[in-house]
């Protein structure tokens, strides 16, 4: 009992000093490295492939529409900024509750499972994003033509901000890998029917996780929000968010904590180098690589190393 | 202990049961058995709050319990195994355990080297569950519903695909389980593993109760007879 208590302080501290690592190096990256938007962008994408984590890698709802919440945490914080004259910490406020709002909304979503799940979530997403980008709420949303939000821009406060809400959503994914409700979590996309047998509030389980999910791209889109100040609706809707989302999660592998990290930092760097120069190439690659990992690595890369039974941090 | 009564539960248009009633004290196995069809298995799956029932009532320590959700029925004390497993396959062996004393045991959860030692699981404890033969899944899913204490067990076809000498194992085990005063309920069809577990048994036909007594009797039943094997009495 004592080296299987042991073993479980080892794991949470390695999983903690990984988590840590990440926050050192994109803290101190903006210091030595002068593209700050591309570093922002890479913390983006590593707050929401966790923040799919927990919804897909720990209960197996694959939401699609993943980006709805992050739309939603923009123009939360837009409309804060616009309309209520807040300043940018109350506004993220705002981002947040307008994401979990739109979570709770979505609840029922929860009773589909699979494809069906994925692709009504999609639905909802652009449900959304049509609102949004009505001409006709042009007075309350600007419609189509964007916001502008120069009075509370402040590229250094975002950028910690977000660095803060990045650290955050990695404490909580540590969290779920080596607390008894993480466990709890599993058992539920494992089965269900099992998991109620063994005492676990399944509905519970579900909707907690779904709005955690909601909150953290909520507060990435609050933070792209501010840190951007001027965007639209097409871009902070763009369903290549919730795909990128999803790919960086899977390539790295699901309910881990290395796994989101890794697809984000090789696939999203992948992007970077080759994707704006050449983007041919880069769609001939990335299609490639997807199609790779789904014949042969369904699990990710963190399966090489599981599958003969090494624990993945 | 636990009083069913009149229990009812439609598909669409079929009656999966209608109106079956029995009792179970502690202490006491109860079998059920009955041809393919006739309700076993969705009886359990009503007294574990998988399903809500359609009329009818389940009464449990006194109090009624049909239609509680099946998280809260285990926490009152209510467990069970599954036809086929449903272990946590991409969890070990012993996480599966862990969460059902976790979330599934309100008082004290027995300790678990000791369960699964009693199981013999404990060699297995750092497997994940997809790993194990499907026997030892069966006796997994059991190990899982034993972590929550339960006072009353249902037994969904546990015997089904274990060899004699498991089987022996098994039968011990539910033995000495009601011998400490829990109560079982066990579905199965193998006469053999019935006969050697159960004090009583209730035969279902088509969603209805229509023996009850002991196997040996129920063997001598025309009736019994009639709807297990067929017969020249087409009434």
């Amino acid at each position: 009992m004592r080296s299987t208590r042991s073993r479980h302080a080892g794991r949470i501290a390695l999983d903690a000093g990984l988590a840590a690592l990440v926050i050192i190096v994109m803290g101190t990256l903006r210091t030595v490295y002068s593209n700050e938007l591309l570093l922002f962008n890479f913390m983006l994408f590593l707050t929401l492939a966790q923040g799919l984590n927990v919804i897909y890698g720990f209960t197996g709802y694959l939401p699609f529409g993943y980006v709805g919440f992050y739309g939603a945490g923009a123009y939360g914080f837009a409309l804060a900024v616009m309309h209520l004259g807040l300043g940018p910490i109350p506004a993220m406020v705002c981002a947040a509750i307008g994401a979990v709002i739109l979570g709770v909304i979505l609840i029922p979503l929860l009773r589909l499972s699979g494809a069906y799940f994925a692709i009504a979530s999609m639905a909802a997403a652009q449900a959304v994003y049509e609102i949004i980008a009505n001409p006709a709420l042009q007075d309350v949303t600007k419609g189509p033509y964007g916001v502008s939000l120069s009075q509370v821009f402040a590229p250094t406060a975002s950028y910690y901000i977000t660095l803060g809400i990045l650290a955050a959503t990695l404490a909580l994914v540590v969290y779920l890998r080596n607390s008894r409700f993480g466990l709890a979590l599993q058992a539920i996309r494992e089965d269900p029917v099992s998991a109620a047998s063994a005492g676990v509030s399944v509905v519970r389980g579900r909707v907690l996780a779904w709005l955690a999910s909601a909150l953290i791209a909520g507060l990435a889109g609050g933070s792209f929000a501010w840190h951007i100040s001027v965007f639209y609706p097409d871009s902070a809707f763009d369903l290549s968010i919730s795909i990128f989302a999803v790919v960086f999660t899977l390539f790295g592998g699901t309910a881990t904590l290395i796994g989101p990290v890794i697809g984000v930092a090789f696939l999203y760097g992948l992007y970077n180098w080759i994707g704006i120069t050449v983007p041919q190439y880069f769609q001939l690659i990335y299609g490639a690589l997807i199609m790779l990992l789904i014949l042969f690595l369904p699990n990710g890369l963190a399966s090489l190393l599981t599958n003969r039974r090494i624990r993945v941090p | 202990m636990l009083v069913v009564e009149a229990l009812k539960k439609r598909f669409g248009g079929f009656r999966a049961l209608d109106g079956v009633s029995f009792h179970l004290s502690p202490g006491e196995v109860l079998g059920l058995v009955g041809p393919n069809g006739s309700g076993k298995t969705t009886c359990i799956n009503v007294i574990s709050g998988l399903y809500p029932p359609d009329g009818g009532r389940v009464i449990y320590q006194g109090r009624s319990i049909g239609g509680t959700p099946a998280h809260r029925v285990a926490r009152q004390g209510i467990n069970r195994t599954f036809q086929s497993p449903k272990p946590f396959l991409s969890l070990t062996v012993r996480e599966n355990v862990e969460i059902a004393a976790t979330y599934g045991n309100p008082g004290d959860p027995p300790d678990l080297d000791d369960l699964l030692e009693s199981l013999d699981l404990l060699r297995h404890a750092e497997r994940p569950a997809a790993e194990l033969n499907s026997a030892q899944q069966k006796t997994l899913d059991l190990a899982r519903a034993l972590a929550t204490s339960p006072r009353l067990l249902l037994v969904d076809e546990l015997a089904a695909g274990l060899n004699p000498s498991e089987l022996a194992r098994m039968a011990d085990r539910l033995r000495a389980l009601a011998s400490r005063g829990m109560a079982l309920l066990v579905v199965e069809h193998l006469m053999g593993f019935i006969d050697r577990v159960t004090d009583r048994v209730v035969v279902l036909a088509a969603g209805k109760e229509f023996f009850e007594g002991t196997l040996a009797d129920a063997t001598r039943d025309p009736e019994v007879i009639r709807v297990f094997l067929g017969g020249g009495n087409h009434g």
